[in-house]
């Protein structure tokens, strides 16, 4: 079982993306759930939702404390919030940055971790003309998971993403999501 | 929100919210008459997108309060029609004048029940203190573990509720539950139409030799409560026929493995691990889960720990909880709802009753936990277990403790 933690703020789809996620893992078998921290979603305000993805059933229903892998899809929460909280150093980080994971690593002293890095922002910006920084930073989640637990596969998630936005945007913008979800998957940096 | 159309048995990603709403568009309800109150909301709102999309042919009232909401049910249902409503928390507190008079006129129902905490303070998450206020009023009260339960429930309670003329309350957790993801195995429509059948209610007001909500003084009132006991007594017998008709169809198609089918079927109770455990707790909603996959963990190291998930509170199985709880050294009870003044936990109470009726005695601790959605974790597993271990060995532990309560509120108290 991997656990897994988003840091967004409202209205940057981390839940929306969280969400995509677990429908991809479930559609191809496995297990997943995908819960938000309900509570203060307000525009713009920091928070937080998670994931466990399994090939075995889930019977935990409690929050992520311990996760193993910490998304952050906006890179000022990295001076606002303790995205290492409960994270061992284990633990795998996946952020949105323009640095390298071992600028990332000096400038906030982190001790072990794994490090990855994405500039979502820019492929966003590219892609989809707006700072949607969530489908590109699921593509790289999806990388990670894939390495370690062989689910769920990119195609997968494309058709979760098509299925999840085909009514409500054009053809051209989910196109550009398309596109920015396999940049993401591609374009991430590891140490 | 986009509503798609499932038909065929399909495994989809699901809230639990959404999970129940699929559930009432397939039994395809007379008349749903709501009031919407976080965390239910998104039930009827799923539910009336099912009602103008022409999906179900239910006649949806949009009550000025739970009481009205309720209120309407029951006249739905003594007419004969196949009535539900949902509603949270605050919501039931409302509905409590008329769910005594729900059960009270043997009124069938089913009310999907997405547990929330009462006020004061103002808090929208769970816990069971709505369903455990309402425990005496005469329904039948149904708790499920996670989505797929919840969505299994409230199919099987439609029938047991038409079976005794009882309401049934099915409850799920507010949020934990209701708002998570997760994955939920929906039966095809058609299963669902035909294992709820047509519905042919005997009594209905709409026919002219029956009398409902008449008043009954201190000459026959008595008689009524005592026909309310005896039909709550029939209740096993009613589960058991339900159940064993919804195991037959989960086992129809063959592609459900045991376990599933086991978990769906409607039961009192549901041991986990229990066999040779000498430490067994008792739990009731989502926690159970939690703490399945704790023991698990434990049962690796060799600890004897086992569960006694209880998912029908009322009527109590109190032969079948004995059973399960003879052998255990030492038992720990959940309850995520409170007493005030009493000794412990609704639970608890039960529990305790249980094993008396069976000259049982052995140690036992209570745990109140998870009041207004505070989480409920692995942590907080193990740390019941550490103190029934201490226990045990012979320690001094209270009889009642609260389960993670904050630091900060604890070292005031010390002072």
């Amino acid at each position: 079982m991997i656990e897994i933690r988003w840091h967004g703020r409202g209205g940057q789809g981390a839940v929306t993306a969280s969400k995509i996620l677990s429908s991809a893992v479930i559609a191809e078998g496995s297990y997943s759930q995908s819960n938000p921290d309900y509570g203060a979603e307000r525009s713009g305000a920091p928070l937080k939702t998670y994931n466990r993805v399994s090939k075995k059933p889930l019977t935990l229903h409690c929050m992520v404390t311990n996760p193993n892998i910490v998304i952050v899809i906006d890179p000022t929460l990295l001076d606002e919030v303790d995205i290492l909280e409960g994270t061992d150093e284990n633990a795998i980080l996946i952020i949105n940055t323009s640095m390298t994971p071992k600028e990332i690593r000096e400038k906030y002293n982190i001790q072990g971790r794994k490090i990855y890095t994405l500039n979502a922002t820019n492929i966003a910006l590219e892609e989809i003309k707006r700072p949607a920084t969530n489908i590109p930073m699921l593509g790289a989640l999806v990388r990670v998971l894939y390495e370690l637990e062989g689910i769920p596969k990119l195609e997968t998630v494309e058709q979760e993403v098509i299925d999840t936005f085909g009514q409500k945007l054009s053809k051209e913008i989910l196109e550009g999501n398309l596109r920015a979800l396999k940049r993401g998957y591609s374009e991430i940096i590891s140490e | 929100m986009a509503i798609i159309l499932f038909k065929n048995r399909t495994v989809r990603p699901l809230t639990g919210n959404f999970a129940v709403s699929e559930a009432m568009r397939q039994i395809n309800p007379d008349v749903v008459a709501a009031y919407p109150i976080t965390p239910q909301t998104e039930i009827m709102q799923i539910f009336s997108s099912f009602v103008s999309n022409g999906y179900v042919d239910s006649e949806l009232i949009t009550a000025e309060s739970e009481h009205s909401a309720l209120s309407a049910c029951v006249g739905a249902a003594v007419s004969g029609a196949r009535a539900m409503t949902a509603t949270a928390g605050p919501g039931l507190a409302l509905m409590w004048e008329i769910l005594g008079i729900a059960s009270g006129m043997r009124a069938p129902m089913v009310l999907q029940l997405v547990n929330r905490a009462l006020s004061a303070p103002i808090n929208i998450h769970c816990d069971h203190s709505d369903a455990m206020g309402a425990r005496d009023q005469g329904w039948i009260q149904v708790f499920a573990e996670d989505a797929q339960e919840a969505y299994d429930h409230l199919i099987q309670s439609v029938k047991v509720a038409e079976k005794v003329y009882l309401p049934v309350m099915s409850c799920m957790d507010g949020f934990i539950v209701s708002h998570a993801i997760d994955r939920v195995s929906l039966l095809a429509d058609e299963e669902v139409r035909e294992f709820v059948g047509e519905y042919k209610y005997p009594y209905s007001m709409l026919s002219k030799t029956v009398t409902h909500g008449a008043i009954a003084m201190t000459d026959s009132y008595f008689e009524f409560k005592h026909q309310q006991r005896l039909a709550m007594d029939e209740v096993k017998k009613a589960v058991e026929e339900v159940s064993k008709e919804y195991k037959e169809l989960l086992e129809s198609q063959g592609n459900l493995k045991d376990w599933e089918i086991e978990k769906r079927v409607l039961k009192f109770v549901e041991p986990y691990k229990i066999e040779d455990a000498e430490i067994v707790l008792v739990a009731m909603g989502s926690a159970a889960g939690t703490i399945k996959y704790v023991i698990d963990k434990l049962r690796e190291e060799g600890k004897k720990v086992g569960l006694l998930k209880i998912k029908i509170f009322r009527p109590f199985p109190y032969e079948e909880v004995s059973k399960y709880l003879e052998n255990a050294k030492i038992l720990g009870i959940l309850d995520r709802a409170e007493t005030f003044g009493g000794k412990g936990g609704p639970l608890l109470s039960e529990i305790i009753t249980a094993l008396y009726l069976k000259g049982i005695h052995k140690p036992i601790r209570n745990f109140i936990y998870g009041l207004g959605g505070r989480d409920f974790n692995i942590n907080h597993v193990k740390e019941v277990i550490n103190t029934l271990e201490r226990t045990l060995k012979g320690e001094n532990t209270p009889f009642l403790s609260y389960i993670n309560l904050r630091k900060d509120y604890l070292d005031t108290l010390q002072k």
